[in-house]
């Protein structure tokens, strides 16, 4: 097995999902099994091959920057769980000791 | 049936400048026909109701004052929810985005609404665009109208759907690892992945960046082409949108000719895990382009082997990265209580399903330093070989074909809890979205075993997008000359 439970469930916290014990036991093998089957691509003989990271090509697109109508601060905010005071209403980020 | 539903969007036109009927009651027979039958397909998460009929009726005026109208005027067209719409809701067909309004268009979308089309409703997809069978969709599967116990394919699953059970002539999709492709082959439709950056991914909700190509759909090679040419062309709020002239793809659709054109069939598309029927058409479909006039050769690509692996390392990283956004703060689901982080991670758990964990957790997994060189350096090598694999075979021949999946649709339900086997009905579409060429999927028949669609897929190089038409145009004409009828006659799953 590539990858252990522990492992998963640290993964879990790093991509800020709040997973349960059913979840992580059900996930680990999976996980397992596909990372066996990907690591498939370390057969392939790259050495010095460059990497794609997109196929375009296009490097540094630049536009004019020529000022143009926006979203109003209403439209910014009109999915938004929480508002107060015209700004996005969130959760205290800082925890007191 | 409604004449109406029944008419390709090209005809449609035709009829409404003719004045023959108007757009608002075309727009009024899809509704009826999304009316009668969509409680058992659900390929709609949104129907636009009188909002589309409101459409409808200004292309009526438009017309009536004389201004010049282009060709999907009044056209109803369906649209996979992952484009942002203002008026409509946009879920990505998840849970962590129900209800929400988006508060800009996306360039397509707007396009299609000045071109005078129709915007008919928001059709069902895996969530965040991720998987191939619209099981993973946070609001329940869509059904394949050919046998409503079969999926429609996807991510574009109801989009397929919708245009198969003649619930709307065109369809928008969007392509990362075959979305567009896949479900038109299992549905019988005809779809279209684009260039890479030939057709603007401004309000497209991101999946895998460097991959995710909008697309249309349709019944007919023609009605695909129209939509592509409408939706498609330079836009500056993408700075991965192509600067060059939209390739000639409706021209191509009416000049279906393949006398002298040099195709190539990928040898390492065929053998274990291909469905024999799939096979049989397939090879026809080869048989039948030679006599049509085509040299076609075997060409292998040696490297297509590895975009599956390469894809799932590359797909799942970039979603890691992108769909860090939904974060509970600023739009979408917020649940739980605690610090912002604790909310965080609340709402993420709460809101995404199954497979948009696996990949996260997949992609972090993969960009994770110790592991980056060996899982993710490595398939952006292997992304680079396979490139080189398509220009070697392009110096040879003017388009690539294969089949479009390796099995027709599936029953619900027999994947869903195996990733991995789930994650091959993409293996003969990934390499084309690893390489950002162009590629279409259109009907090649029904597999003997099981009397459900197959396609072909044709693949051109970049920019190369009219020379799919010019093939699968001369493909449907003769397909349908030896049948006597277009293959979607044939759909028994929802007796007419």
């Amino acid at each position: 097995m590539p990858i252990t439970r522990d492992e998963v469930a640290h993964l879990a916290r790093l991509s800020r999902l709040a997973l349960s014990d059913e979840e992580l036991d059900h996930l680990a093998p999976q996980l397992g099994q596909i990372i066996e089957a990907v690591a498939q691509v370390q057969e392939v003989a790259a050495d010095g091959i460059p990497p794609t990271s997109h196929a375009t090509g296009l490097t540094n697109v630049f536009r004019e920057d020529e000022p143009a109508p926006c979203l109003t601060p209403e439209e910014a905010l009109s999915g938004a769980p929480a508002v107060e005071m015209q700004r996005f209403k969130v959760p205290r980020i800082l925890v007191e000791e | 049936m409604d004449e109406l539903i029944t008419m390709t969007a090209a005809d449609l036109s035709a009829a409404m400048a003719a004045g023959e009927v108007s757009a608002a009651e075309v727009t009024t027979a899809h509704l009826d026909r999304i009316a009668a039958v969509d409680d058992r397909v659900k390929a709609f998460l949104h129907v636009a109701g009188d909002d589309a009929l409101a459409q409808a009726r200004e292309v009526d005026a438009r017309r009536k004052a004389g201004e010049p109208l282009g060709p999907l005027a009044g056209v109803p067209v369906a649209v996979k929810d992952l484009f942002t719409t203002v008026g409509m809701p946009t879920t990505c067909g998840s849970k962590i985005l129900q209800g929400w309004r988006p508060p800009y268009e996306s360039t397509i979308t707007r396009r299609l609404r000045d071109a005078g089309a129709v915007l008919i409703g928001k059709t069902n997809m895996d969530e965040f665009a991720m998987g191939s069978s619209t099981e993973n969709s946070g609001f329940g599967p869509s059904h394949n109208p050919w046998d409503l116990d079969k999926v429609p394919g996807s991510s574009s699953g109801g989009s397929s759907a919708a245009v198969a059970a003649y619930e709307a002539p065109l369809a928008l999709g969007t392509d990362t690892g075959g979305s567009i492709r896949q479900p038109a082959a299992v549905c019988g439709v005809v779809g279209t992945k684009p260039t890479y950056g030939g057709s603007s991914r401004y309000g497209v909700v991101a999946f895998a960046s460097s991959l995710d190509t909008p697309g249309p759909l349709g019944r007919t090679v023609l009605d695909a082409a129209l939509l592509h040419e409408v939706m498609s062309g330079h836009d500056p709020m993408d700075s991965t949108s192509i600067n060059a002239p939209v390739p000639p793809v409706v021209e191509a659709a009416r000049h279906a000719d393949v006398a002298g054109l040099r195709i190539g069939v990928v040898s390492e598309f065929s053998g274990d895990g291909y469905q024999p029927g799939v096979m049989t058409r397939f090879t026809e479909a080869v048989d039948l382009l030679e006599a049509l006039g085509a040299k076609v050769t075997e060409i292998s690509c040696p490297h297509f082997k590895y975009a599956l692996p390469a894809y799932y390392l590359i797909a799942p990283s970039e979603a890691s990265s992108n769909l860090a956004r939904f974060d509970g703060m600023r739009y979408g689901l917020r649940t739980g209580t605690g610090s912002a982080e604790e909310v965080m991670a609340l709402t993420r758990a709460a809101g995404f399903g199954a497979e948009v964990k696996r990949r996260i957790i997949l992609g972090t997994y993969a960009l994770s330093s110790g592991y980056y060189d060996a899982y993710y350096g490595k398939a952006q090598q292997v992304r680079t070989l396979i490139i080189r694999d398509f220009d070697a075979a392009f110096s040879q021949v003017d388009v690539l074909i294969s089949p479009v999946t390796p099995t027709t649709a599936f029953p619900l339900g027999e994947r869903v809890d195996d990733p991995m086997a789930m994650y091959l009905a993409d293996l003969c579409t990934i390499p084309t979205d690893l390489a950002g060429n162009a590629a279409i999927s259109v009907p090649c028949g029904l597999a003997d075993e099981d009397g459900l669609p197959a396609g072909l897929q044709v693949m051109a190089p970049p920019l190369a997008d009219d020379r799919l038409y010019r093939v699968a145009a001369a493909v449907e004409a003769a397909l349908e000359q030896r049948w006597g009828h277009p293959l979607l006659a044939e759909a028994k799953g929802l007796a007419r």
